[in-house]
């Protein structure tokens, strides 16, 4: 019964969220070129049947599903493509391409990760495979820089940044490993004599992993997920445990670490710089903020609308700056829009974290999570200067193959995770009721 | 474990609506001051590439519009007459910005000043094309007299209605062509150039923008001090009759022109702009701190308030320190010395005088429509100072009255009107003897001043007190007479 209702609205807003994507893919055109788009059919028919596809999907592999998070994925993922359309005209093919592939794995993790316990017993395949994505980019000969951080692999013709997938696969290390241990790293033990931490023996690993992402990404200059990392790994660490003390050691280490890159990276220096007053060079490096800014406020509450602002100043706008060129040609209300559609998929990642009753679950869901939602703030806090800018991408919205992928495979595991929830459930019902009718 | 997930989701609430707050600050309340940035382009490029209302004169001419182009920009302007409103109307070049009405009332032409944009609410979701209409008080006609008046000689004329402020005549030789500048290609940079090393500054709006000597007009302002002083009167004190003015500590003394003595009370020191009878009740009879504050009461060292770009100040000095005696102070109560003064500033003196003693806030927007012709904006007069009372004011009228009758200015009479003026001759040099040649004054049926004027030819061979009369007074009277004669119901 749940299962119908849920997987019937779920089908309605991705409809929805169709129309809404080809009106303002409609709309951008209009702006740009005052000309209704030629394949306007054969656009909406795409969508319609990618994300129709990965809806069939959900119906037969993971029909307990919870029905919001595809269609605000799908509705951002439009949303971004529509822009990125209104950008740059080659990338748009790609960027399809990519939402194809991010679709398929999608619907491949779904049919291959069929209990989320699955992945518990793999725990240190999975961390292994963190580390190693991690470190793929420092390999000579397949890591390339690009924009100054080396976080880039290519294998021939293909470019990827393998950190987005590193992410995940440690926030699944992270889970499973906290869950085993969350007792013993919630009673101090050591020093012997006066015990104010937890065996070492217990943190250590976790430590271990977190010590080296945070190396590996400093050597790859990439800011942005280091301090994602780090807030992943704090929140996962204090909801296992319960002890909010680790909140506190972790604002300062937080604290101690950012003073260390800041006081020996001259990069670090120059984020910091250009955040607190980016007109100090507002031709160069305070340049970018200062586009996005003006981009922003250009667009004032009602925006410019849809293809008539100039986003195209603002450099890497298709990537991390995609929020400013919404905020300029949506205004007020369409970045609104977008945030509440952020903060709808972290509310629901969260509602699927609660109701899951084993703890592995739980955890995997809120890591997932705050990585969607922590990510989603650092770049618009980084964009809108309410922070230092932090390279990340906006999830689903930015230009970018691995980002959007990673965060379907993000997407699937959710699902995967609440739909498991709701099937105990019912199964726990069917129980009840089949006790209960004798008496 | 359930508690840590609520609270994480309240964290990143919180987050979230921080990010929401900055939005607002962003796209809401800093958003005026980003928009208006220098080194942001977006509102000059969106300025250009959208349809611009036009400028009219009082008499339906248009002065500056909007054709489309076809070039990266959809709208050429344009400015039909040429020269004729050039330091008016000012230009629009991407590169340049704007200049003179199209800088002061760039938004209301844009359709972006908020009277015209959201006149409803259901405005911010209609993309209709929004532009303002600008009409201004001067008219064509009037502006041609003052041009032909002129001629090819150097100066500016201001005429003004001295009961609204609203400028009838605002003319400067010499002026340019502002299509040249509003050019999208190369060429108006060239053009730019090319003007700004041309003698006689033909970008610079002089009217309202460059300051000069005042000379004999200013002794108006001294004239009136006085009177405000309470220690001047119609017909005492009586000046001696003198041929100078004693000047402290040098032997250069302050002549009367050519020599020539006079001295009287003060209708009779202003009819023959008398040298020594002002010089001694600047210095002696009002003194240097109530001849300050009563040159600042006429707008003196202020910014006028009229509606175009960076209008100059004009200048009466403050200090007159005690140990350079009465020298600088009976210089400046006859206009030279420290004091100068733009054209603008001596015609809103005659037009203080013309209006019972308050000077109205000049300026030269009549009304604002939008597309569709309705009024957004209708210019309300409103006083700018009042360096006079009523009495003092009518007893100005009549000295000035007296001085076109049988004084300096009689070239100034227009027959069947009340005209008073004041000539002034602001030397420059003795060899060969050159000057400014000035005349203030005002005109209308008796009792009724419609006109107020300042007209200064600047650099004129000569520097007898005749030379403001007998060049500057002509135009003046031209100009007058055609706003006069022409008016409805004048």
């Amino acid at each position: 019964m749940i299962e119908r209702l849920r997987r019937n609205s779920e089908l309605s807003l991705i409809l929805l969220g169709a129309v809404i994507t080809g009106g303002a893919y409609t709309l951008a055109s209009l702006g740009t070129t005052a000309s209704i788009p030629a394949n306007i059919g054969p656009f909406l028919g795409i969508i319609v049947a990618l994300f129709l596809a990965a809806h069939l999907a959900v119906r037969r592999l993971a029909a307990g599903a919870d029905g919001m998070l595809l269609p605000l994925a799908g509705l951002l993922n439009g949303v971004g493509y529509v822009f990125i359309a209104r950008l740059d005209k080659d990338l748009a093919g790609l960027q399809a391409l990519w939402t194809a592939v991010g679709i398929g794995a999608f619907i491949l993790t779904l049919a291959m990760v069929r209990r989320p316990r699955d992945l518990e017993r793999y725990r240190y395949t999975f961390l292994v495979v963190g580390i190693v994505l991690l470190m793929l980019p420092l390999v000579p000969g397949v890591g390339r820089v690009i924009n100054g951080a080396r976080i880039w692999v290519s294998f021939g013709p293909i470019n990827f940044q393998p950190g987005e997938f590193a992410k995940i696969a440690l926030a699944v290390f992270f889970a499973a490993y906290l869950v085993e241990k969350r007792e013993l790293l919630a009673m101090a033990t050591w020093p012997r004599f006066r015990p104010v931490l937890p065996d070492p023996k217990h943190l250590g690993p976790v430590l271990l992993a977190w010590g080296l992402s945070l190396v590996v990404m400093t050597a790859e200059k990439d800011l942005g997920s280091s301090l994602l990392f780090f807030a992943l790994f704090m929140v996962l660490l204090w909801v296992a445990t319960e002890k909010a003390a680790y909140l506190v050691v972790g604002a300062g280490l937080f604290g101690a670490g950012s003073y260390f890159a800041w006081s020996t990276f001259s990069h670090v220096q120059d984020r910091v710089t250009f955040w607190l007053d980016p007109w100090s060079d507002a031709a160069d490096k305070g340049f970018q903020p200062i586009q996005g800014w003006y981009a922003l406020s250009w667009g004032g509450i009602g925006g410019t609308g849809l293809g008539l602002g100039t986003p195209t100043r603002i450099p890497e706008v298709k990537n991390d700056f995609i929020f400013a060129a919404i905020g300029e040609e949506l205004g007020l209300f369409g970045g609104t829009a977008v945030l509440i559609a952020f903060l709808l998929m972290v509310g629901a990642g969260l509602r699927i974290a609660t109701r899951a009753d084993s703890n592995f679950d739980k955890l995997l869901a809120t890591g997932l999570t705050a990585l969607l939602g922590i990510q989603t703030f650092i770049i618009i806090a980084g964009v809108t200067r309410l922070l230092p800018l932090t390279g990340v991408t906006l999830p689903f919205v930015s230009y970018g193959g691995s980002s959007l992928v990673a965060n379907y495979v993000l997407l699937a595991l959710l699902m995967r995770i609440s739909h498991e929830t709701s099937r105990r459930e019912r199964a726990r019902e069917v129980e009840r009721d089949r006790v209960a009718v004798p008496a | 474990m359930n508690r840590q997930i609520r609270r994480l989701g309240v964290a990143l609430l919180l987050c979230f609506t921080a990010l929401f707050a900055q939005l607002n600050y962003i796209q809401v309340v800093r958003s005026e001051k980003l928009n208006d940035d220098p080194r942001n382009s977006r509102k000059v490029v969106a300025t250009f590439s959208r349809p611009r209302g036009t400028i009219v004169s009082a008499d339906g001419a248009v002065l500056a519009r909007s054709t489309a182009s076809r070039d990266q920009f959809k709208y050429q302007r344009e400015y039909p007459e040429r020269d004729l409103f050039a330091h008016v109307t000012g230009y629009l070049n991407f590169n340049f910005g704007a200049t003179g009405l199209e800088a002061t009332y760039g938004d209301e032409l844009a359709g972006r000043a908020a009277e015209i944009d959201l006149a409803t609410m259901s405005d911010l979701f209609v993309d209709r094309e929004r532009v303002g209409n600008v009409a201004i008080t001067i008219r064509k006609d009037v502006q041609e007299v003052a041009r032909t008046a002129l001629g090819n000689r150097a100066g500016s004329v201001v005429a003004l209605d001295p009961k609204t402020g609203a400028i009838l005549a605002f003319w400067s030789t010499p002026s340019y062509d502002p299509n040249a500048l509003a050019a999208h290609d190369k060429s108006a940079g060239a053009a730019k150039t090319m003007l700004e090393a041309s003698p006689g500054k033909p970008l610079l709006p002089k009217a309202y923008r460059e300051t000069f000597f005042p000379g004999s007009t200013f002794k108006v302002v001294t004239a009136s001090v006085g009177l405000e002083s309470g220690k001047v009167g119609p017909d005492q004190p009586a000046y001696p009759a003198a041929t100078n003015y004693d000047i402290d500590f040098t032997d250069n003394e302050l002549d009367n022109f050519g020599g020539d003595s006079c001295g009287g009370p003060l209708p009779e020191i202003l009819q023959v702009s008398c040298n020594s009878g002002f010089a001694a009740m600047s210095a002696d009879t009002v003194g240097a701190p109530a001849m300050v504050a009563g040159a600042e009461k006429f707008g003196f060292n202020s910014r006028p308030p009229i509606d175009l770009p960076a209008a100059a100040i004009s200048r009466f000095p403050t200090e007159f320190p005690q140990n350079q005696g009465n020298g600088p102070i009976a210089r400046a109560g006859i206009g030279q010395g420290d004091v100068s003064a733009t054209p603008l500033q001596m015609a809103l003196v005659a037009a203080g005088v013309a209006n019972n003693g308050t000077i109205m806030a000049p300026h030269l927007l009549d009304q604002i429509t939008d597309e569709r012709g309705r009024v957004v904006t209708s210019y309300a007069p409103r006083a700018w100072r009042t360096p006079l009372n009523p009495q003092n004011a009518a007893v100005m009228r009549g000295a000035m009255i007296g001085v076109v009758a049988e004084g300096t200015a009689t070239r100034l009479a227009i027959p069947g009107f009340e005209v008073g003026g004041k000539t002034g001759t602001a030397q420059l040099g003795t060899t060969p003897p050159r000057s400014h040649a000035w005349i203030i004054g005002f005109a209308g049926p008796p009792g009724d001043a419609k006109v107020a004027v300042a007209v200064i030819v600047e650099g004129q061979p000569g520097a007898s007190e005749q030379t403001g009369g007998r060049v500057a007074a002509p135009i003046a009277q031209a100009v007058m007479a055609k706003i006069l004669t022409t008016r409805p119901g004048g």
